[in-house]
């Protein structure tokens, strides 16, 4: 095949390459090909000129439009400030005032349902009602104090956390650091449930649990109190509320009695500003409000 | 396979086996105490085995002259049975990723099974493996045949391929083990990467010593993209990959790179991955076997050119559009992101050229499900090309950036194009090459075709929808001016979308399963065949130069 032979399906020129029997049509580039070229070209010209585009060394062309990214965010973040009234009030009122206040705690629940799945639904799961070793943050059951400076205080420093000032939570490993042995642990274990479960006291495992309370007289009434309604000053949880942390079955309060428990929640003094943690302990009071 | 080698290439084999072995013996020693010894034990156990099979065929009797008469095609059979099994691997921890989107806790507490080991094995087995194996293997499939020269010997083409699939394997391996120089499509640490280097060198000496040797006036401009190809990732992977190995004893090394500069660098290395990687080799697959299926002269030369330079010299620039809106300076998001636009026009040339080559063969298209392959992959080619050059636009990008957007973008081009580009000349090329009349079973590449297709369609308009969903929620804010969603929100927002797209990767694999078994069955046919053949002549013709047409 020589330069000049005819495709005969299009009628164009062959040009006279061959190799392993593929040939080629000699089509001469499309019209419309240069035409598109032109136009992207002129775009990434035009676009050259006005906005920051080629390096000169050190620095660069600024373009004639004068835009800089950064420039515009750091306006942006400004304005956005300036405009956030709502926010500045959140800052300067006390609790009390803005939980009084309808409209501006509907803006507490917009922003704080964000921050909250942002930073703590991961523990406490999206509604705040937590899951087994992370406490339920929407019921009336309190570690540390439900009103709103305690709990401001607990996000602000955490629990068992770097901060210095954390809060220090221990329930100890009576089994395991061969405090009680494993009758008494079991005795104990089984008033414990009864707390809750008053019924229980009279079964048919009435001596475990009578064996049990003095076991529990003497080891747990220092931090849960004696009558077990815990005590917010070391995080000692109510056992007998029917609330639980860790569950309430045999089997977990065994766990905790035998292996002890440290929960840790991190400080959020550092990672999250004043106000979003104001917003944030506000949020978390109107869950358990509900 | 020995036997195909001269005595002389049977001694180099073994020799550098030899080398090899010594090699991951050393790092296996300096090496002990770190998971380095793994790998260093991995090496020199393959080149062991691998020197008993040349040693078990080494007295075997010393190829003839006649060789020269043929084409050297049992590294391009052995490189296409590799590239499938890649695929099925590829796209099963493909799959598997993807469920574990949905069920996050599907780790069984073990380290290997987590999402971040897993997904490399993932992109790596494809892009690497498979894509990689199938560039190779019909690299020297149409170098041959296109210039109508052997390969230059039968030593350095299996010292490409078995090395390459080293690289490989210590790149999966080692994700599973916890190696990583976390750099995305650049993972494997630096011993993997000088061997890979070594391994590069020789495939591109492969292509310079044929050439040299070829008979015809003119190269082929499917040979112009794989040289592209082999050259520039060479120069992309030397560059990303420089960095100091804590001590020869280390699997750990530090990037030459940091900071912005770093992550320029990656996205300069990773968007000509795709360039030069995905898109040239398999250009230049395409610009082969598209033409000699179809039974058609390529549309226009001129064009195949202008595609050429147009998608070489654009590409090179482009890869600041992976970081608008970040540290990198604007001036530099500006340039990527007005090659980028430019970067459309030769893409289309290059898939109008295929598209209207098939022009007076759109009956094979509609019977031939090979062909509707090829031409199906270059219309994602098309959209694909066409749907970057939007996202790189900075505006866009605003939107779709870190979304499920881009994973679907790319894999409009990794299952539409790339894959589906190298299943079409699989079935191509097989039958060509076991000297089948077709493959095993016709209606099999037809279910493959189909489910390629649904799968490539499920997946990619789940993820749009997941992305543009994704990406307005996060930037949506509530009227006090904070933010009205959070990530958690998002994440559960995107489920559904997940699920489709596990489905829709599923058929993919499922597609790439039905077409391992049926090559596998193609080649069983053919060496049925050859059992039954009547014995060769006493005194084979001996044909000196190659013919045309092979
Ligand atoms: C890493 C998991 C984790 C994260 C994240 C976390 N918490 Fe906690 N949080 C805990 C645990 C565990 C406790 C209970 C500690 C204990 O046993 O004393 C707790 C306790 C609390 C308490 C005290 C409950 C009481 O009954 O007194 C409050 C209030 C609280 N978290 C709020 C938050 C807020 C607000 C955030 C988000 C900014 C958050 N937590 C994030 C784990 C977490
Ligand atoms: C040093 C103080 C201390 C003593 C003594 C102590 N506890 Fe605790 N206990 C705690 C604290 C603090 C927690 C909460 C731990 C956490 O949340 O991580 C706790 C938690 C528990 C819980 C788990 C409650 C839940 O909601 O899951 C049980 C049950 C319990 N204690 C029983 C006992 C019993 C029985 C004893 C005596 C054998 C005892 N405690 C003695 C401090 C104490």
């Amino acid at each position: 095949m020589s330069v000049g032979d005819y495709d005969p399906y299009t009628g164009q020129r062959l040009t006279g390459h061959e190799w392993n029997g593929i040939k080629e049509l000699n089509t001469p580039v499309p019209k419309v090909v240069w035409f598109f070229l032109g136009v992207t070209a002129l775009f990434a010209f035009v676009y050259w000129v006005l906005m920051p585009a080629w390096p000169l060394g050190v620095t660069y062309t600024k373009g004639l439009l004068g835009l800089d990214e950064r420039e515009i965010v750091r306006e942006k973040v400004v304005e956005a400030a300036r405009q956030r009234t709502w926010t500045q009030r959140i800052a300067q009122e006390d609790y009390a005032a803005i939980q009084a206040d309808a409209e501006l705690m509907q803006k507490v629940r917009q922003a704080g349902r964000t921050l909250f799945g942002d930073n703590c639904a991961v523990c406490h799961g999206t509604s705040g009602k937590g899951g087994p070793g992370y406490p339920n943050l929407a019921d009336k059951a309190w570690l540390w104090g439900g009103t709103p400076e305690a709990v401001a205080e607990t996000i602000r420093v955490g629990i068992n956390s770097d901060h210095p000032q954390t809060r220090t939570s221990q329930m100890l490993a009576f089994g395991r650091d061969q405090m009680l042995d494993r009758t008494a642990v079991l005795n104990v274990v089984a008033y414990v449930q009864s707390l809750s479960n008053p019924a229980l006291a009279n079964g048919p495992e009435k001596d475990a649990i009578t064996a049990g309370k003095a076991v529990f007289e003497a080891n747990c009434v220092s931090c849960h109190g004696p009558d077990g309604k815990g005590s917010t000053e070391v995080g000692a949880p109510d056992l007998t509320d029917g609330f639980w942390i860790y569950g309430g079955d045999r089997q977990s309060i065994f766990d905790t009695v035998w292996g002890g428990r440290q929960g840790y929640m991190p400080a959020w003094e550092k990672r999250l500003s004043d106000v979003d943690r104001k917003i944030l302990t506000l949020y978390v009071l109107d869950l358990g409000g509900k | 396979m020995i036997s195909e080698l001269t005595r002389g290439e049977r001694r180099l084999a073994l020799a550098v086996l030899t080398a090899v072995a010594i090699l991951g013996l050393a790092l296996a020693v300096a090496g002990r105490g770190d998971i380095l010894a793994v790998h260093g034990g991995l090496i020199m156990a393959s080149a062991v085995v691998l020197m008993f099979f040349v040693i078990s065929g080494y007295y075997a009797p010393e190829p003839g002259e006649e060789r020269f008469a043929q084409y050297y095609d049992t590294p391009t059979k052995a490189g296409v049975v590799l590239a499938m099994i890649w695929a099925v691997i590829g796209m099963g921890v493909g799959d598997w990723v993807a469920w574990l989107l949905v069920y996050p806790e599907m780790t069984f507490d073990a380290a290997w099974a987590s999402f971040g080991r897993l997904r490399p094995v993932h992109t790596s087995g494809v892009i690497f493996g498979f894509g990689g194996n199938a560039l190779i293997a019909t690299s020297f499939h149409v170098l041959q045949r296109t210039s109508r020269a052997r390969l230059p010997d039968q030593f350095s083409p299996w010292f490409v391929l078995i090395g390459y699939n080293l690289f490989c394997l210590l790149a999966a391996s080692g994700y599973l083990l916890g190696i990583t120089q976390s750099k995305e499509y650049a993972e494997p640490e630096w011993y993997a990467d000088l061997w890979l280097v070594v391994v590069w060198v020789v495939y591109f000496s492969i292509y310079l010593r044929t050439l040299m040797r070829r008979q015809e006036p003119h190269i082929y401009v499917a040979n112009w993209y794989y040289m592209a190809f082999i050259l520039v990732v060479a120069i992309l992977h030397i560059v990303n990959n420089l960095a100091v190995p804590i001590s020869f004893g280390s699997a750990k090394s530090y990037s030459a790179f940091a900071g912005v500069q770093d992550a320029m660098t990656q996205w300069w290395y990773g968007h000509n991955a795709v360039a030069f990687f995905l898109t040239a080799g398999f250009l230049g697959m395409m610009y082969y076997y598209l033409p000699k299926r179809a039974g058609r002269p390529v549309f226009s030369y001129r064009m195949g050119i202008l595609g050429f330079w147009g998608i070489t010299f654009m590409y090179m620039w482009a890869g600041s559009h992976h970081l608008h809106y970040t540290a990198l300076p604007q001036w530099v998001q500006t340039l990527g992101m007005t090659f980028s636009v430019m970067l459309i026009v030769p893409s289309w040339l290059a898939a109008a050229n295929a598209l209207l080559t098939l022009n007076g063969a759109w009956d094979k298209v509609r019977d031939d499900a090979t062909l509707r392959f090829m031409m199906l992959a270059v219309v994602f080619y098309g959209l694909s090309t066409f749907e970057g050059s939007f996202m790189s636009i900075r505006a866009v990008n605003s939107l779709s950036h870190y979304t499920d957007w881009t994973v679907g973008h790319v894999h409009a081009g990794a299952l539409g194009w790339v894959a589906l580009i190298t299943f079409g000349s699989i079935y191509a090329v097989v039958p060509w090459i076991w000297k089948q009349p077709s493959m095993y079973s016709n209606k099999l590449v037809e279910a493959h075709f189909w489910l390629s297709l649904a799968g490539t369609l499920i997946y990619v308009f789940a993820m749009w929808n997941s992305g543009i969903i994704q990406g307005l929620m996060w930037r949506t804010y509530s009227e006090g001016g904070t933010l009205a969603y959070s990530f958690i929100d998002s994440l559960v927002a995107m489920r559904p979308y997940y699920i489709a797209r596990a489905i829709g990767g599923g058929f993919f694999a499922v597609g790439a399963v039905i077409g391992l078994y049926n090559v596998w069955m193609t080649i069983r046919q053919a060496s049925a065949e050859r059992a039954e053949a009547p014995d060769a002549p006493v005194v084979p013709a001996l044909a000196r130069s190659l013919q045309a047409g092979e």
